[in-house]
């Protein structure tokens, strides 16, 4: 649905973009996921025909941005990130110009309203001036204009930056309620909002791609590296040779306390050594009460990869 | 050109919705009735519009158009609806005409108030129809170049004080000044030029009651020309 091929955007001589290149499936949300500044609204800047690319190809729905600008807007329904709105006009008012402007009659904006109103529980707002909605009510707006024309595909950039805890929730549910019939893109510098909506995601950093997958996929990445812990009764020196004659484990941290040994052991990436742990801890008569890997978090990962990023750059 | 209509309808509601129109209004029509219970509403006086229109009207018109146009597009820039709107399916120029016919349609408002003037007029002497035709004829032409002038100069800034600034400049430059200066500078190629581009002189024969075609080609291409700068004007922000 979505086609980027090395795409690089630069605003004199920073470089906002570099060289990035994914591809979006049609149905399911995907996740623009980094830090402020990655480069995340400049690639849906791209996408939405706002501005053109320095360099590289992009296409929505089989029509390049660029040559066929005016039929990739017709498909994409776009909620910028500061939610723009004309103050001084009613909700109504609003979302019937901007209905308009994407081809539908009066007839078909009635309808549409009626639609996007209900979708966005707008409600009784729907006759209130613009000027005197709140954040999160204006954000729902915002919303209800990016899918009046029911588009094919949906750019949501910081969809839920603003918004109360409750507000936020109810958000993440219609995003992925959206996802079921439209192809969803949406950006955040939060993990957990990422985590908890999309079926894929892809993380960009200083402008360039760090990591791409599905949530499970990317946990799979810092599984592998995580360090395994286990706590175990025996003396200490002994448990610490035993455990790193193991295959695969690279380094082993002890600690005794109160007769219970902690280890903490980092393996080579890819093994997994527990088994062997149990193995031993069974073979020597140890007693053990706990065995896990810790650390396996995308939170970790995320902050790894991008700042591994940032210092890769540095130097 | 199919999304014109929806922005006409848009600029329209956008100046009635909000308190600009009204104050604008009331600006124009008391310089308007001031200009009128001076110099045309006096005893002995010709039943016309005439002496408002040559002196009064272009100077009131350079300052309170440009107060129409200035946040055209400008407000656009400086809330971020600017990005809403060219991520819909529309082209620049039709945003520019659109916006355009919206402010030319709120200043036939202002011009329908102004037709009270020569009904006072009609019941102390007689109007002359096909003057009046021929005064709103010009007036429409000035009105459209005025507005096309401050619609560019809203192009250019995403704050609306520059926008009216530069316009009033250029128009006070174009309607008062040009004349003069062609006076002062050395014959040639920039007296010519002067002498064209003044809006003032080109305006004068509309009020007398001449319908000149040079005068009106004048109209047409410089508001076009200033229409053009304001489309390639967005698309080369596009870039930036």
């Amino acid at each position: 649905m979505i086609r980027v091929r090395n795409l690089t955007k630069r605003y004199g001589s920073f470089v906002a973009v570099d060289d990035i290149s994914f591809d979006v499936e049609e149905g399911g949300v995907v996740g623009l996921l980094g830090p402020n500044g990655a480069g995340k609204t400049t690639t849906m800047r791209v996408l939405t025909c706002y501005h053109p690319a320095s360099s590289g190809t992009a296409s929505v729905a089989g029509f390049d941005v660029f040559k066929d600008s005016l039929e990739v807007r017709r498909r994409i329904g776009y909620l910028p990130e500061s939610t723009p709105l004309y103050p001084e006009m009613r909700v109504r008012e609003y979302l019937m110009f901007r209905g308009k402007l994407r081809g539908l009659s009066r007839a078909e904006c009635v309808d549409a309203i009626k639609r996007v109103a209900d979708r966005c529980w707008l409600g009784e707002f729907i006759n209130r001036p613009i000027a005197q909605l709140s954040k999160g009510m204006k954000q729902r707006v915002g919303l209800a204009d990016a899918l009046i024309h029911d588009p094919d595909v949906l750019i949501l950039d910081e969809p839920t930056i603003g918004l109360d805890p409750k507000q936020i929730r109810e958000t993440r549910n219609l995003i992925k309620e959206l996802g079921a019939h439209h192809t969803v893109m949406l950006s955040s510098h939060i993990l957990h909002e990422v985590e908890q909506t999309c079926n894929r995601t892809i993380i960009i950093a200083d402008g360039k791609i760090v990591a791409m997958g599905s949530p499970d996929e990317l946990l799979e990445q810092v599984v592998s590296q995580a360090r395994v812990v286990a706590e175990l009764k025996g003396p200490e020196p002994e448990i610490a040779q035993g455990v790193r004659t193991i295959a695969g484990v690279q380094d082993v941290q002890t600690h005794a306390d109160n007769g219970w040994v902690r280890v903490s052991i980092q393996p080579v990436s890819d093994a997994d050594v527990r088994e062997e742990v149990f193995k031993l801890t069974s073979s020597k008569g140890w007693p053990l009460r706990e065995l896990h890997r810790a650390g396996a978090t995308l939170e970790d990962f995320f902050v790894k990869v991008t700042t591994e990023h940032a210092r890769t750059t540095e130097n | 050109m199919r999304n014109v209509p929806t922005m006409i309808q848009r600029e329209v509601g956008a100046y009635f919705l909000s308190p600009i129109a009204y104050i604008v209004m009331a600006i124009f029509l008391l310089a308007c009735g001031l200009a009128f219970g001076l110099g045309t509403f006096v005893p002995g006086g010709e039943a016309s519009l005439r002496p408002m229109l040559g002196q009064w009207i272009v100077l009131i018109l350079v300052f309170v158009l440009p107060m129409l146009t200035m946040r055209l597009l400008s407000e656009e820039f400086r809330t971020g609806t600017i990005e809403t709107l060219m991520t819909a399916p529309i082209t620049e120029t039709e945003i520019v005409i659109g916006k355009f016919l919206g402010v030319l349609a709120v200043y036939g408002v202002l011009l329908l108030a102004m037709l009270i003037y020569p009904v006072i007029l009609a019941s102390y002497g007689n109007v002359d129809g096909a003057l009046l035709l021929c005064n709103y004829i010009g007036l429409i032409l000035l009105g459209a170049l005025y507005i096309s002038v401050g619609l560019f100069f809203s192009a250019c800034s995403k704050h609306q004080i520059i926008a009216v600034l530069l316009s009033f400049a250029l128009l006070a430059l174009m309607t008062f000044a040009a004349q003069g200066l062609a006076q002062v500078v050395p014959a040639g190629w920039s007296r010519v030029f002067l002498q064209h581009i003044s809006i003032a002189s080109h305006f004068q024969d509309f009020v007398r009651g001449l319908i000149d075609l040079n005068h009106v080609v004048f109209f047409l291409t410089t508001t076009a020309l200033f229409l053009y700068l304001t489309v390639k004007r967005l698309e080369v922000r596009r870039w930036q």
